[in-house]
């Protein structure tokens, strides 16, 4: 341990640690535009900037490691005006409207110029060259209002391991970019959004359906329905000032009710429908392989994860076999919405417009690949992100606070607790598991709370094993058997199980989702998203989990109706026309 | 394709053979570490420039993200993604040279070249570039033409440097 001065004050920090790092311990708030903890520092903004006792120059808090004894000030004349010169360097050349930029609610550098009293610009240089890319469904980047601060260069490249974005050019030329320039939709960019979930300015943000969703509402001949993942519930009340970890899931209903919409449903209850269908998939290849002796792609990977859908395409084709051919539940909500439900109100799928609520940017790429679509009409219409589906209640002049709660509508609005988790790193696996195991020992999962502890948490990489005894008499043939599985979180960690599965770990089946900590970590979730954070809403996901008497998915009666009444049975023939889908190489 | 740039390391090959030394040059670096601008090096000279399916190539061999590649090969001014002329002529525009003439030589070069920084003339026969510094600063301002340095040149003798040249 080192122990270091800070304004006086004294800390002990493990050696190595910045001084940025010893601030924050004790509660010292050193600016920073580019550092993201966990992450090696970047140095490139230059706003963290303290002074050191016995240093020449006044040093960068978040890459300077500390020092046994070494005295730092935070706050002297000057280091408050390097920062403000700094701050005001960077507004000189962004080229950037604050009175009608999409991220005025949560600028970072905004926000700093403010606390820093910049009241004027000072210079007026010459701007960043600007050039918008909106070449791709999800994500719009504007060059002019980079401050080339890196993050989102360090969440592709380090978290997601893609790394479509990187410093082009030099000097003033520099861009934040793709190889050489070129727009998003010519390189690999899987969509997640993280980059947007971590940009300080409006460099990189979601392409907005707000507009579209606001006219479809306002178009009395259609019949507008919405649907809200899991994620949704945990944090969209970060939007209103409440604390993360705040279930909403009441106020959530009453107001997109308030929006206009005809009729709000869950994609929870896709989810519950999902696991059938996923959970059956899997039970299949197993039969396939132990019974019939034939081949089929194990292990099995989830799809639920556009992201990580888009990823395996990319970078291992040769695995899209091992992907479940199950499409997602925002998907599969959207399909049966315009048959299942269209039949039942007595509307054409034409006058269904169905508008998603997504945690995550990916969605609005899935929505509109060509195969998820049924005659040509779209099986999603629009997919708003946590933060737009916030900034639609407050265009609408909602108060969202005093709003009573209210209930999802039927038939497509019950869920299980299996389903809510599917928001949480590890809960796709866990929600299926309790029903795979259920199905065919006939006995309920034999753990806490139904929870498989060992796949709950923000390890990158989570290995569990069950052994199946006792089997159903149609379950046999899995008497004995050790079901492996697996469990990553952030693209980069997906990459790390699939290089085990590929030199040969046997594993049945692999939960990816695409962003750190699952769908409440994803990139269209309210910013600013860290590991507290994500800690935050994941205990909320368990908690609404934990909190109902519908626990897993098999189990939801409107499942069973829907089953009933119109799919027959789990991959029977409409199912396969309707719920499941087929993935393509992007190589 | 016969590649005809004077400035390349072979100089008349075919396709295949180009490929092979390009495969040569990346498996004889790729598992040593920090070998990625000696290979985008080797491979400029190889081709004269770098083309773009050389970057994808070095990119997918080497496991580093073709944005990070293009990254460096923007960052230098050395490397260029264009094919070039078959004579180079690069002038140095450091502190030295700029402030003894660098800039209205260029600009000489423009006029008489008919062609922009990072151009190449129409027929192929030069291509203009600018250097921050060739470590030349006593003799500033301070040209190079393909390997060859020219030292303390006037922009008024520009256009027979390029007369000589084409000769």
């Amino acid at each position: 341990m080192t122990t270091i001065y800070i304004n006086n004050q004294q800390v002990e920090v493990p050696e190595g640690s910045s001084i940025l790092e010893a601030a924050q311990q004790i509660g010292v708030k050193i600016p920073t535009l580019c550092h993201l903890i966990g992450h090696e520092a970047q140095g490139a903004c230059r706003v963290c900037v303290v002074e050191v006792e016995g240093a020449k120059n006044l040093v960068a808090s978040c890459a300077t490691p500390v020092a046994e004894g070494m005295k730092v000030t935070t706050n002297t004349k000057l280091v408050r005006q390097a920062r403000k010169f700094v701050v005001e360097m960077l507004l000189s050349e962004h080229d950037g409207d604050c009175k009608v930029c999409v991220r005025n609610e949560d600028c970072e550098l905004k926000q700093l110029a403010y606390e820093l009293g910049i009241t004027d610009l000072r210079f007026e240089g010459e701007k960043t060259h600007r050039f918008i890319d909106d070449s791709t469904p999800a994500l719009v980047r504007d060059s002019g209002k980079c401050i080339k601060c890196r993050r989102c260069v360090t969440v592709c490249c380090e978290v997601q391991g893609v790394g479509s974005l990187f410093p082009q050019k030099r000097g003033f030329q520099s861009t934040i970019s793709p190889a050489f320039n070129e727009d998003l939709s010519h390189v690999i960019c899987v969509q997640c959004g993280q980059c947007s979930a971590v940009c300080p300015v409006g460099a990189i943000v979601e392409k907005d359906h707000i507009s579209a969703v606001w006219k479809a509402l306002d178009d009395k001949s259609k019949h507008v329905i919405v649907q809200t993942a899991p994620a949704i519930r945990a944090a969209l009340g970060e939007c209103f000032g409440y604390e993360p970890g705040t279930l909403v899931t009441g106020k959530m209903v009453t107001s997109l009710r308030e929006l206009g919409f005809d009729a709000v449903f869950d994609t929870n209850f896709a989810a519950d429908l999902t696991i059938i269908e996923e959970g059956m998939e899997l039970l299949t290849r197993l039969k396939t392989i132990l019974v019939d002796k034939k081949e089929a792609a194990l292990p099995q990977f989830t799809s639920c994860s556009p992201g990580w859908i888009n990823f395996v395409e990319a970078f291992y084709p040769e695995m899209i076999d091992n992907l479940s051919t199950c499409k997602s539940p925002q998907q599969m909500f959207g399909a049966l919405a315009k048959t299942y439900y269209a039949n039942k109100i007595g509307k054409k799928p034409e006058e269904i417009i169905v508008v998603s609520v997504m945690p995550c940017t990916a969605k609005k790429f899935e929505a509109q690949r060509p195969e998820m679509t049924q005659n040509g009409i779209a099986d999603v219409d629009y997919v708003l992100t946590t933060r737009e589906l916030g900034k639609m209640i407050k265009q609408a002049g909602i108060i969202f606070r005093d709003l009573p709660d209210g209930i999802m509508d039927n038939p497509m609005g019950v869920s299980s607790g299996a389903a809510d988790i599917f928001a949480n790193t590890g809960g796709v696996m866990e929600a299926a598991i309790r029903t795979v195991y259920e199905l065919v020992t006939g006995r309920e999962l034999p753990t806490e709370h139904l929870h498989l502890e060992p796949l709950m948490g923000l390890e990158g990489v989570k290995i569990a094993t069950l052994k199946l005894t006792d089997t159903l008499a149609e379950w046999k043939f899995l008497e004995g058997v050790e079901v492996k599985v697996g469990v990553a979180h952030s693209l980069i960690n997906a990459r790390k199980l699939i290089e085990r599965v590929q030199k040969g770990e046997v594993f049945h089946f692999i939960e990816v989702m695409t962003c750190p900590g699952g769908c409440i970590g994803g990139g269209g979730q309210p910013r600013f998203t860290d590991d507290s954070v994500r800690l935050k809403r994941i205990s909320a996901i368990y908690k609404e989990d934990e909190g109902k008497k519908l626990r897993k998915s098999h189990e939801n009666l409107q499942i069973k109706q829907l089953y009933d009444e119109f799919l027959g049975k789990p991959l029977g023939e409409m199912a396969h026309h309707l719920l499941h889908t087929h993935y393509h190489s992007r190589n | 394709m016969i590649n005809e740039n004077s400035h390349t390391q072979y100089d008349v090959e075919t396709d295949e053979e180009l490929m092979n030394h390009l495969n040569n040059i990346i498996q004889e670096c790729k598992n040593k570490p920090g070998m990625l601008i000696p290979i985008l090096q080797q491979t400029q000279k190889l081709y004269g420039y770098l083309p773009e399916f050389a970057i994808r190539k070095i990119s997918t061999e080497l496991q580093i993200p073709f944005s990070e590649v293009a990254g460096i090969i923007g960052f230098y001014s050395f490397f260029s993604t264009k094919a070039k002329g078959k004579n180079v002529i690069r002038v140095c525009q450091g502190t030295a040279c700029y402030v003894r003439g660098g800039k209205d030589l260029l600009s000489a070069f423009k006029n008489v070249l008919k062609v922009g920084v990072g151009e190449t003339t129409k027929d192929k026969k030069f291509s203009l570039e600018v250097s921050r510094c060739f470590g030349a600063c006593g003799l500033a301002p301070v040209i190079t033409i393909n390997d060859e340095v020219i030292q303390r040149v006037k922009s008024s003798s520009v256009a027979e440097i390029v007369k000589s040249v084409e000769d």
